[in-house]
Parts: C-alpha cells; structure tokens; sequence
C-alpha cells in the first residue's frame, strides 16, 4: 500500500436518485418520500383547507354545528392472514381509527374490493367474516361497496379500499397542529408488534415468533379519554412510518419540539429481539391498534387512569413531553442518559446487512 | 432483551465512561473502523457522555458505502436482465449506481429481491431453475463465511443456475491505508468485534507494531464501547502498543478457524477500489478461479463495465475519518437519505446516515438538552 494510492482529497459519489421520474416501493412507506409525494403531486391538485391540514382525517362543517370526520384508507398486505389479523379487519380498523383520532364517533364505512382473477370464495368469505366482525366491535356499519376483478397477477389475491364517516364531539378541536409546549405525549401500548407479525408470516423472520398483529378498533378507547378530559390536543395513530414517522408529523404540524424518553417506550420483549436481529428500529415499525395522545399536563393522569381501564389502553403510558423547541424535532433520551434526534423515516425500511 | 439490556446499563456506562475522565490527561484521537460501531454510538448518544479530550472519528467499516461505483453499475446491468432474479442484502437496495439504483430496476421490472441470508437465495435458485439467481455477495470479513457457504452449498446440490457478484474488502489493508496516509491523525484503532469474531485479531499485532498505534477490539452495545474507548486510553496514556480485547465474550485471538478455512478455500486476495477512498491493493477478496461457474462477472459479461466516481461529495474523506458528516456542505441539505449524494449517507450503517438520523441537531443548531 502506497501513500499515493489513498485519495485523501479525491471526492466520490454518484449523483442523486431523486426518484422522481417513476414510482419506487420507498413512495408507500409512509415516511418522507410519501410525504413528498403527496406535496408534489397530490396537494397541488386537491388544494382545499381540510387536506392541507394534513390529519388522518379531514374535519369539514357543512353546516354550523355539524362536524364530520372523512377518511379513506386503501390495504394492500401480504399474507392476506397473519397473526392476530388479516386483511379485512385491517380495513375496518385502519378507517374507523383514522376517523376517531379526530374526536369523532366513526358511524358508516365503504369498501371497495379489487379482486384477483383465481382467489378462491373461501378466502374473500373470511375476509368478509372478519369485516363484519371488525365492524360490530367498532359499532359501525358497512353501508356500500363495490367490486371489480383484475387479471391473475394483476393483484396479491385482494385489495380492500374503505372510506368512513364520523361525527365529531361538539367543541372539540384535535388535530396534529394542535400540540402545545407542556403537553405530555402518551402511547396506548408496545410499539413494532403488527410490522413484525406480518413479516414473521411472510417467513421472513428466519426464525418462529408469537408476535401477533396488534390491529384493532381504537374508537371506543377514544370515547372512553374524551369522556375523561376535554384537553386531549393531538390524537394519532402511528402506522406505517411507525412512532418516530408520526410524532415528526405533529411536531412539524404544531411547530413544537417533543422529547422522548427512550426507557419509557413499551417494545414487546420478542419485537426487539427480531428488530435487534435485521436491523430494524422498531420506533419506526408499523402498528395498527396503537394510538398517540397529546394531552394538557394537569388532566394526563386523568386520561391515562381513563385508558387502563379499557381492552386496548391497558399498557397505555406516558412517554414523554412537548418543548417549546426545537421546532418540528423530535429528541429522545437515551437509556445511557445521553440525547439524541428522531427522525423521520426516510424511504423503505431495508434490514441491516450485518 | 437478556444479553443487550444489561450492555445499555445507564449505571454501568456512567461508570466506565467516569473512569475514561479519570484516565485521560491529554486529547486522543481514534478511529471506530465498523459502521456498526458508528451506529450504535450514535443512536445511544455515547459520544456526548465522552470528555472531550477523546475524538472518534468514523472509519471506512460500512461495506455498503464502500463497495465502489462500478460494481454497483455491475449489479444494475445483470438485475436487469429478465432471465435474472438478483438477490441482495437490504441496504445495497438504495446504493446508487451511475444514475440507477437497484430500486429503479425493480421499479422498472427486474426481480430484484431482498434477502437475509446468502442461503435464502440458494433456495431461491433450486425452485427457479429456469431463472439465474444472482447474490451480491457485499461484506467485510463478517459476511464472508455464510457467503462462501452458499458457493459450496449450490456446488454440492450441482446448481447451475446460481453466482454471485462479489464485493469483499478486508479490514486490514484498510487500516493499513488509512495509517500511511501522511493526512493520518488517527491515534488509536478500536477494531470490529464481529469482524474479529470470525477472523480473530492475530492478523492485528504486526500493524500495530508497524505504525506504532494500540488497537483495541470492540463490541457493538454502549457498554462495549465504553470499554473499548477506556483500553484504548488506558493503553495510549501508559505509551504501550498493543492489542487489547474488549470484547472477550466473543472474540478469540485465533478467530473460528474453520470458518477462516472455508473462505480460504473459495476466496483469495485481490485487489479492490473502496468507493471514495480508491484503489486498495490487496484489500479484497475474489472468487478462486476453480470457482468461475460461481462468479456473476464472468457468467454475465459484464467485467468490462467501468465507472468513475464524480467529485460531488465527501465521503472520500469521511469514510477515512479526515472530516465529519456536518463538516460538507451538502450534509442535511442536497444530500439526505432519500437522496444521497454518497454510500456514506446511504447504508444505515454508514456515518452519514448515522449523523443525519441521530445526530443532526446538536450539530446543526446546538440545542440545549
């Protein structure tokens, strides 16, 4: 080895990969590449109020008084079954969560089925079972539909589309702008347990696991907070992009800073152990029945004895803190007591070469 | 999480790093060869809790930022192919080539597919046997076993449909480079425990000897670190050359010799560009020609592709611990991980990344904690 060889001031890289010519799987991952997309080529086309706002779901009064809450979710997921759920409770829970997280009373789904030519009646018979099941848990009704059929290949057996409607308790306002400085930031239960699950069922874990999906209808927990303070600001349910993804949403959508404490972030024993194992960082993993509430100091506790005493909140825990800075950042605490930046996730999460 | 919880004791690292600011009298400069390493150091914070006397600087130890430009160009062309499925490690997915990605070619029909182990893709190539199935073999000494493994695995089952295109880099003849660098201000090594844990650290001594630097092998939780960081002190503040093992729960000084037996038998030494560093002589490993069936490159055509790297960034230089992330212009800027200008930003373990995810305000705005 010579001294020559080495290029100390030699500079090296490719140009950027804008990905802004074609579609790539990174543009579904629900981090920035997602949000991008949407800013480019959506929101200049739908440009209203209500999308801009940029919430799970779109708060409209179309007469004084009335508040609704829309929402649309599109579910693509492979297997269609996998622990703890599958496609069609999915497709109910993911639109009446969205709906409910901004104080609403989800009433009335839509879906729409896109059909693989060859998917056997059996399997669309159980998908639809365990809508209907989802649904009446939830307390909601399946009022429309419709159905189309695509080419063998043309699709992973089934897409499901839902869309919901809710009405919003009177006087409140929750949306992702709405976080203050002092605010505490609860999370509902575990974090990563639906992402893991759903890869452990594709066979991709390498190993077994008991990991089941978390998916379920929050609605009913929300009730059960609302009825317990009126000064719940921001409510979320952190799905793809996972915890870290959605909590860079508020703090950018409300201009505030959040801090974490990394000791206090519930991971189930045999989540991390996968996500030590590829790589993965289970704050950005997916959940499905897990939501985020950011709550005025004095009525947390109330909010948080409120949520242990329902299904779905009893793992419920404060997890940290909203500041005045840094804005649109989110800090966390380490376990060694040291500090460091949560960021979004950027593209597809990619598991770790070593 | 039993064997890692008890490596993030916040106790027990506040005790090791208490005894680094006991130990230390003078600043330090040294060098975390593993991008793992860099990561983990990072995302636990363990760099703030340091005196500052002790300067990390990140090395080239992220065989995804390093494996060089026309190699990923390689990969881009036979991915391409239709009769191919191309199957790698995760990370090298998002690696940019000369204006392509491996991403670009999925999205544009290759069967490019994600795999955690060289022996999935194996697998891949028994149920495909009208297909090639391709690995990108990418790695540091780590890899190298289950890579090699899988060539003998495809030779015992006599699969004709299986290579791989293989990118290995070695960790010696890098701290070799790094240390005849007349640019070098590296004082102290803190070697790649996994590296180690296959190859041993017996290669270790002689260059150490050579350029007059203590090394230290590391492990990977804060813990780890930690006392890798305290041995290397310990050793620099007493003037002693030597190599110390701080991760003795994992590490041998022989290494698992049979798995170095086994590389030995399907590698040999090569020479190898690192991209943003150049031309390494020796610092690679290639197939043996016995194994040339195996080798993606003579199977496909494409060893005449050939490509330069452009002057946009400087990973060159981080890679080799001259600056740090936030010391380029485009860090945080032009260059994030959707769109990174270099690997270093690319690999979640390379230490643009690590910067950016973990790391970016502190330097950027100097928040309070």
């Amino acid at each position: 080895m010579s001294d020559e060889t080495v290029n100390v001031e030699g500079a090296v890289c490719a140009p950027p990969l804008p990905h802004n010519e074609q579609i790539v799987m990174g543009h579904g991952a629900g981090g920035r590449m997602t949000h991008k997309l949407i800013q480019n080529s959506f929101l200049p086309a739908f440009n209203n109020p209500a999308l801009r706002a940029g919430d799970d779901a779109a708060a409209l009064e179309p007469k004084p008084g009335v508040q609704l809450s829309i929402s649309t979710d599109a579910h693509v997921v492979l297997p269609l079954f996998f622990p703890g759920g599958d496609i069609g409770r999915l497709a109910v829970c993911g639109t009446v969560n969205d709906v409910a997280m901004l104080g609403a009373t989800p009433l009335y789904l839509t879906a729409g089925f896109i059909l693989e030519e060859g998917l056997s009646i059996e399997t669309l018979r159980r998908v639809v079972e365990s809508m209907q099941a989802a649904a009446l848990e939830a307390n909601v009704q399946i009022v429309a539909g419709d159905t189309k059929v695509v080419q063998k290949g043309k699709a992973d057996g089934l897409y499901i589309t839902t869309a919901g409607v809710g009405l919003v308790r009177p006087g409140l306002k929750i949306g992702g702008a709405q976080a203050k400085p002092g605010d505490v930031v609860i999370l509902s239960g575990s974090i990563g347990d639906h992402g893991i699950a759903v890869l452990g069922a594709r066979g991709e874990l390498g190993f077994e696991s008991s990991i089941q999906s978390d998916v379920a209808p929050l609605n009913h927990l929300i009730d059960a907070m609302l009825n317990a303070s009126n000064h719940i600001h921001v409510l979320r349910d952190p799905t793809r992009g996972g915890l870290g993804t959605t909590l860079n949403e508020i703090a950018s959508q409300s201009n505030v800073g959040i801090v974490l404490n990394e000791q206090a972030i519930p991971v189930h024993p045999e989540v991390n152990a996968a996500c030590e194992m590829l790589g993965f960082d289970p704050l950005y993993i997916a959940n499905e029945g897990k939501l985020i509430a950011i709550v005025a100091h004095e009525d947390a506790d109330a909010v948080l004895k409120a949520m242990h005493q329902t299904h779905y909140g009893e793992e419920a825990v404060a997890i940290g803190e909203v500041a005045a800075e840094p804005h649109g950042r989110v800090l966390m605490k380490t376990a060694i007591g040291s500090q460091r930046v949560v960021d979004m996730l950027a593209g597809e999460m990619l598991p770790r070469i070593c | 999480m039993k064997y890692v919880t008890e490596y993030r004791d916040a106790t027990l690292v506040k005790g090791v790093i208490d005894e680094i600011r006991r130990t230390v009298t003078r600043p330090w400069t040294m060098m975390e060869i593993c991008g793992g390493q860099t990561h983990a150091i990072v995302r636990h914070g363990l760099d703030q809790l340091l005196p500052p006397e002790i300067d990390l600087v990140h090395g080239p130890g992220c065989p995804v930022c390093v494996t060089p430009l026309e190699l990923i160009d390689k990969a881009l062309a036979i991915a391409s192919r239709p009769d191919v499925i191309f199957c790698s490690y995760g990370d090298m997915l998002r690696v940019p080539g000369s204006g392509r990605d491996l991403f670009s070619v999925k999205a544009q029909g290759g069967d490019v597919r994600v795999v955690y182990s060289p022996l999935d893709a194996v697998a891949l190539a028994q149920q495909n046997p009208d297909k090639q199935v391709v690995f990108f073999a990418i790695g540091f000494e780590t890899t190298a076993p289950p890579n090699v493994m899988s060539v003998l695995q495809a030779q015992r089952l006599g699969l004709k449909n299986y290579s791989i295109l293989v990118s290995h880099v070695r960790v010696p003849p890098a701290i070799h480079a790094i240390l005849s660098s007349p640019e070098n201000r590296v004082q102290g090594f803190l070697l790649a425990g996994h590296v180690c844990a296959v190859m041993g650290y017996w290669e270790y001594p002689a260059l150490a000897k050579k350029f007059n630097i203590p090394m230290v092998v590391t492990g990977f939780e804060p813990l780890d670190i930690a006392n890798g960081i305290l041995q290397t002190v310990q050793l620099l503040e007493a003037n002693k050359v030597e190599v110390g093992n701080a991760y003795s729960r994992t590490v041998t000084l022989e290494g698992n010799q049979p798995a170095q037996k086994t590389i030995q038998k399907v590698f040999m030494e090569c020479d190898r560009k690192w991209r943003g560093i150049g031309m390494i002589p020796m610092s690679g490993w290639c197939l043996r020609p016995e194994f040339d069936e195996f080798n993606a490159e003579k199977r496909f055509h494409v060893e005449e592709i050939k490509a330069e790297e452009s002057p946009l960034c400087i990973a060159g230089q981080i890679l080799q611990g001259l600056k740090k992330p936030h010391q380029c212009t485009a860090f945080g800027t032009i260059c994030n991980p959707e769109h990174p200008l270099g690997a270093t930003m690319v690999s979640s373990e390379g230490a643009c990344a690590a910067y950016y995810k973990y790391g970016r305000i502190e330097m950027k705005d100097s928040v309070a904690s």
